[in-house]
């Protein structure tokens, strides 16, 4: 279902149309579907972004400022960064292990098991929080013999890295498997026939053959992570300066009318957001290059 | 023979099942405590109906309209040149980058009363879009243009000129053409995204609970009910419009699937 987000070589293909009568259309028909498209574009993506920093910075520098080093806030970008620091590289291992032993080898069920990978893309945030909810919270299986050992997961950090890894569980996964199924496995064979041992023939082959695979399927996850509000919402008890994420914070912030403090928390979310898609970006232009070179 | 099959299919196992399995196996476990007609009266409730009809009613239509501008922008992204394009094309993906809550507050600003385009709307046509089922729409709209867009670009680009060649010599007009040779080929990517903005808008909350207003019966989503429900400690209540909400998310999984499978038949590519 992630098929969507998955790398491919940025390259133009303009020219190839735009050169041939066939397949030109006539000059007011392609300004006419410019125009519109990128109308709606304008409408519903470019003005919401503009319009985070224009909010966060219409009380001036200082109120924005003052907004990002209050405590609160301070301890809700701690708690981002730890939550995405442990859901990022736990998902990243996994996505490994899942595609090397889906693409590298036939066993019964494998198109089961992909279909149940991509399960956690297909749930809502707000059921993704509730199930921990239902395994360990106060009402839930473990429940009662969790508090009998003082051990709080719902309404404290544990819960809200567990959200975390949820939400974002498919995305490394879904990003190498179809990447590695059309590399095939020669390669690694050659490798292990010339007597490199599984670790080698991991890190001297295969990994330089999905590395951008590899680093699209990661930032993407970081992005989710780190922006993640249902789901983290529905276990974090939204307990001030202790289980408060930056989205979170967000939303405190502008329930209580504070617009222009919630704006200039958004505001960093939003920087992040850029930088994933520059970062993105740049790796479709390397893969395009790493496409021609061979 | 590779090393490193039992490590790695054991350890995807035991993750797959440890954060994913068990944990839904819950809700299916929890919901058997109310009994059917209990669990039937909760899932029907009059309240939660509304919810059903708002969510998926403007599911479907984002969807529809994300499927027209989508196919739209991916067509002028790829066959035509116009400055600025490699901007736009970076910035489609930003409602996959951009945290749900900031977009929710950031199309509020924009389309409440004293917004940009909310005081322009509301003064040139009298619609009131933030604070009503219009607002849920606009959020669904922001989140689901990416899916369309990024499933048909990849078709568009692998398209052979050739075919379109052939039909003009054989005199179709630009219109035929399109109609009749590239369309059909676009139809099981265009509607594989349509069904991924479906799916993601019918879950989706971050974004839509900041512009939705979220008053009872007008302008509530399903999602919304749960956490209400979540709050007031009607554990079982939640776990029912849940198991509501996940069984519809099998079946768009696995509709998706079919479309996938429907659109590499159709473009070759699981040869």
């Amino acid at each position: 279902m992630a098929a969507v987000t998955s790398l491919h070589a940025a390259v133009d293909h303009a020219a190839r149309f735009e050169t041939r009568s066939a397949t030109r259309e006539p000059t007011w028909i392609k300004w006419t579907i410019v125009g519109v498209s990128l109308t709606f574009f304008t409408l519903f993506l470019l003005m919401p972004l503009i319009a985070v920093f224009v909010e966060a910075f219409r009380k001036g520098w200082d109120t924005y400022l003052a907004a990002l080093i209050e405590p609160d806030a301070l301890s809700a970008i701690k708690l981002t960064l730890i939550a995405a620091a442990i859901a990022v590289p736990l998902n990243l291992s996994f996505g490994l292990a899942a595609a090397w032993a889906i693409t590298k080898f036939e066993f019964p069920g494998k198109q089961v098991l992909i279909t149940l990978i991509d399960l956690p893309f297909s749930v809502s945030p707000v059921v993704a929080g509730l199930i921990y909810v239902l395994v360990f919270g106060a009402q839930g299986w473990f429940g009662s013999s969790l508090a009998d050992n003082d051990i709080k997961i719902i309404f404290a950090v544990p819960g809200i890295v567990l959200a975390t890894v949820f939400v974002t569980f498919p995305f490394v996964a879904r990003e190498l498997i179809p990447l590695m199924q059309a590399q095939g496995k020669e390669e690694e064979e050659a490798a292990v026939v010339l007597g490199a041992n599984g670790w080698q023939t991991f890190w001297h082959v295969t990994l330089p053959n999905i590395k951008w695979g590899l680093l699209y399927g990661v930032i993407l996850c970081n992005a989710r992570a780190m922006g993640e509000f249902g789901a983290v919402s529905v276990v974090s008890g939204h307990i001030r300066g202790l289980t408060n994420t930056m989205p979170l914070h967000v939303e405190i912030l502008y329930n209580e009318y504070q617009f222009a403090a919630a704006f200039a928390v958004a505001s960093l979310l939003a920087l992040l957001a850029l930088v994933t898609l520059c970062i993105k970006t740049w790796i479709e232009h390397q893969a395009a290059k790493t496409k021609e070179e061979s | 023979m590779l090393p490193g099959f039992n490590l790695t299919l054991g350890y995807t196992l035991f993750y797959l099942s440890v954060i994913v399995l068990i944990p839904l196996s819950a809700v299916f476990i929890k919901t058997t405590e109310l009994g059917l007609a209990e669990f039937w009266a909760v899932v029907t409730a009059p309240r939660v109906v509304a919810t059903y009809k708002l969510t998926f009613g403007a599911s479907l239509l984002a969807a529809a309209i994300n499927a027209l501008f989508g196919l739209m922008l991916a067509w002028s992204l790829v066959r035509y040149s116009f400055p600025g394009k490699k901007l736009v094309d970076a910035l489609i993906d930003l409602p996959f980058a951009l945290p749900t809550a900031v977009a929710g507050i950031a199309l509020t600003a924009l389309y409440a009363k004293n917004g940009w385009l909310g005081q322009w709307i509301e003064g040139e046509f009298g619609i009131k879009v933030a604070f009503g089922p219009l607002g849920v729409l606009v959020a669904l709209i922001f989140i689901g243009l990416p899916f369309v867009v990024r499933t048909v670009q990849p078709i568009l680009e692998d398209l052979d000129t050739e075919l379109e060649e052939a039909a003009a010599s054989l005199g179709a007009r630009r219109w035929q053409t399109f109609r009749y040779v590239t369309l059909p080929i676009l139809l099981p990517a265009l509607l594989t995204g349509f069904a991924l903005a479906f799916a993601r808008a019918v879950g989706e909350y971050g974004s839509v609970i900041f512009i939705a207003g979220n008053i009872p019966m007008v302008s509530e989503i399903t999602p919304l009910i749960i956490i209400t429900k979540l709050e007031q400690y009607d554990y079982a209540g939640a776990t029912a419009i849940a198991v509501v909400m996940l069984v519809l998310s099998f079946i768009l999984l696995l509709t998706i699937n079919g479309l996938q499978a429907w659109t590499n038949k159709v473009t070759g590519r699981d040869r």
